[in-house]
């Protein structure tokens, strides 16, 4: 077929270009502007090229910060997805205990941020907080605000209650949109219990599980809010994430330079690992060696 | 292979059936022999799945006895029933291959690998399918699939009998016709007895023996292809069977003719018609009425509605007496919908219906 070269059809694009432009890449440009300058006042700025990339690249404090986010993000995955999994295979199907489990698993879902971090601040206080008191009656020592442990097991169990309900609610979707008939066929195949989970529900389950590791992976590495209310990014260093590194820089000791570099390999890091998440999770399961 | 016994079989899915609305499925006795080739035919909701159901043991039923063999299997679930079934969407298992989804029933009965393999080859050689053994099956077409969810049932060696729930509605009209070839080549091979559930007459006339005929969780009549057309048992089944289905026209039986409602029409009723208390009807398939142009001793005036020609034939629907009558015949005297003609019913392919069953 002859394609006829029409220049024209090029301002069918512009709107897009347009809307693209000013939603995503001028704002990006200006931080792209940030990260090669130092600026020294309103109308000093000199440029500074690569510098403030190879600066925040060496920050010591920035390593740590990113292997804690790290093991935070996968950590998290790691529980959400078999937890939200397993919730999802045990709520009833239909009838009035279907509905009332979904509004009691959503409920989480619906509470701010904020509120968030600060039912846990008061929830594991030793002192007051029911599930700190508790702890520490026990006779296990517990004590989120000192210790470095406690201070990052809570901000994790935050987030897993916090957030395990979204992937309870995808997978709960999956679940009901396998026909009957596959529950049937593989009575009468004699399939067991977990040959059911194995081979019907998990595969059926495949598209909504990459949505929900893709979101708990993407919002648990960009975390913010509830560790700040919760620990402030302590005790010490302990639960300071890379958002809240970020923050430090930028509006704490307001190095724009350096925190406008940093934010670009942040967003180019998370682009990175959903990219490689998100391709491996497209062939596993399928067979698909190449 | 064995003899399935339904014995005082019936169905509820309310707690608590009082009335006989409340039934899917009717008290019935059935027995389907073994090696038999059956289709349950009925329109949509009258009972055919919750029937096969029970019989698989999906479904176990509100009273009455399930019986393989003479041995009573009610309380057996499915996998210790050897019944396989095949469902109206292609069931298959995404992540395996062919030959994993032939093997999977083997595998869950602990056979062993080579025995497996030995069978599943055998299998897929009967189903055309050895070619694609390592093939993943979701990948596949809808009439493949389906020639595995069906092999998975065969792959069986012990396998009492094979139920299909209306297992060609996703297939492509072509290669429907193949695969119930294939279906009719395995029953003759395998020596199965095949339980064939559909709502399409054609298909059901086309593939069993014996065609049961179900409406409102009820059998009205268990019979060949030609005893449903030449000589049904109720009028749902004249209705049902048939396109169009048979004439149907309420009557009433006066000295000793048979006056059809609304008109001033009668005709001479057979000597068996014996009178009871109920609605009388009666029935003649439209292939068997004559439409005649000029008035004719025997024939009943109607007034013509519609006269189409559908390529072999020519229909041609009147009304009589408030009631529809066609008539469908390879010659044709040009009618046009007003004009008056006259409808011969033959007697001796005149049948007579009281409350529904025939008397006659």
């Amino acid at each position: 077929m002859n394609k006829t070269f029409n220049n024209k059809a090029w301002w069918m694009v512009l709107p897009v270009i347009l809307s693209v432009a000013f939603s995503a890449i001028m704002p990006l440009m200006t931080v792209v502007n940030y990260s090669v300058q130092d600026i020294l006042g309103p109308d000093q700025a000199v440029f500074v090229g690569t510098e403030w990339f190879k600066e925040v690249m060496r920050d010591e404090s920035l390593h740590s910060a990113f292997f804690r986010q790290l093991w935070f993000s996968l950590a998290v995955l790691a529980i959400e997805i078999p937890l939200g999994i397993g919730i999802a295979l045990c709520m009833p199907a239909q009838g009035w205990r279907a509905s009332l489990s979904l509004v009691i698993v959503a409920l989480p879902l619906l509470i701010p941020w904020n509120v968030v971090g600060t039912i846990w601040q008061i929830f594991g206080r030793g002192d007051i907080g029911l599930m700190g008191k508790l702890i520490n009656d026990a006779g296990i020592s517990y004590n989120y605000t000192g210790d470095s442990t406690d201070a990052w097991l809570t901000v994790l169990l935050m987030d897993v209650w916090h957030w395990t309900p979204l992937v309870v609610l995808l997978c709960y979707a999956g679940l009901r949109a396998i026909p009957e008939a596959f529950y049937q066929a593989a009575k009468i195949d004699g399939a067991s219990r977990f040959a059911v989970f194995r081979f019907i529900q998990l595969p059926k389950m495949r598209n909504v599980l990459m949505i929900a590791v893709l979101l708990r992976f993407m919002d648990s590495f960009m975390i913010y809010t509830e560790p700040f209310v919760l620990t402030g990014g302590g005790p010490g260093n302990a639960t300071t994430f890379l958002s809240q590194y970020l923050t430090q820089k930028a509006v704490g000791q307001f190095d724009l330079g350096p925190a406008a570099a940093f934010s670009l390999i942040y967003f180019l890091i998370i682009l990175l690992l959903s990219f490689v998440l998100y391709n491996w999770m497209q062939r596993v399961g399928t067979g698909d060696k190449s | 292979m064995a003899r399935i016994e339904l014995a005082g079989i019936a169905h509820s899915y309310k707690p608590n059936p009082s009335q006989p609305s409340d039934y899917a499925l009717r008290p019935m006795e059935m027995t389907w022999q073994d090696g038999g080739a059956y289709a349950l035919l009925g329109p949509s909701g009258c009972g055919k799945t919750t029937l096969l159901n029970i019989i698989s043991g999906l479904i176990t039923p509100s009273q009455g006895k399930v019986l393989f063999d003479g041995h009573d299997v009610t309380q057996l679930p499915p996998e210790k029933r050897n019944i396989a079934q095949v469902f109206q969407f292609p069931v298959i298992y995404d992540t395996m291959t062919v030959g994993e989804n032939l093997a999977f029933p083997l595998k869950n009965r602990g056979w062993k690998n080579a025995d497996i393999e030995r069978r599943v080859a055998q299998i897929a050689e009967i189903l055309e399918l050895s070619g694609e053994l390592k093939q993943r099956a979701s990948g596949l077409t809808a009439d493949a699939k389906q020639k595995i969810s069906l092999g998975r049932g065969l792959v069986r060696p012990d396998v009492a009998a094979v139920l299909f729930d209306e297992p060609l509605t996703v297939i492509d009209p072509h290669l429907k016709w193949l695969l119930r070839r294939k279906l009719k080549e395995i029953h003759h091979e395998l020596k199965l007895s095949l339980i064939y559930v559909t709502h399409d007459q054609i298909e059901a006339l086309t593939f069993a023996d014996q065609v049961v005929v179900m409406t409102e969780g009820e059998v009205v009549q268990i019979g060949s292809a030609q005893a449903l057309f030449e000589a049904p048992e109720h009028t749902f089944v004249g209705y049902f069977i048939g396109n169009p289905g048979m004439n149907l026209l309420p009557c009433s039986l006066r000295d000793g003719r048979v006056l059809i409602s609304g008109t001033d029409s009668s005709l001479p009723a057979p000597a068996s018609l014996d009178i009871g208390a109920g609605q009388l009807t009666l029935g003649v398939r439209p292939e068997y009425v004559e439409c005649l142009p000029t008035e004719t001793a025997g024939a009943l005036p109607t007034q013509v509605l519609s006269a189409r020609n559908m390529g072999t034939h020519w229909l041609v629907e009147g009304e009589l007496g408030g009631h529809r009558i066609a008539s469908k015949q390879r010659t044709h005297h040009p009618t046009h919908s007003g004009d008056t003609v006259w409808m011969k019913l033959p007697a001796d392919r005149t049948l007579y219906y009281l409350n529904d069953k025939r008397v006659a």
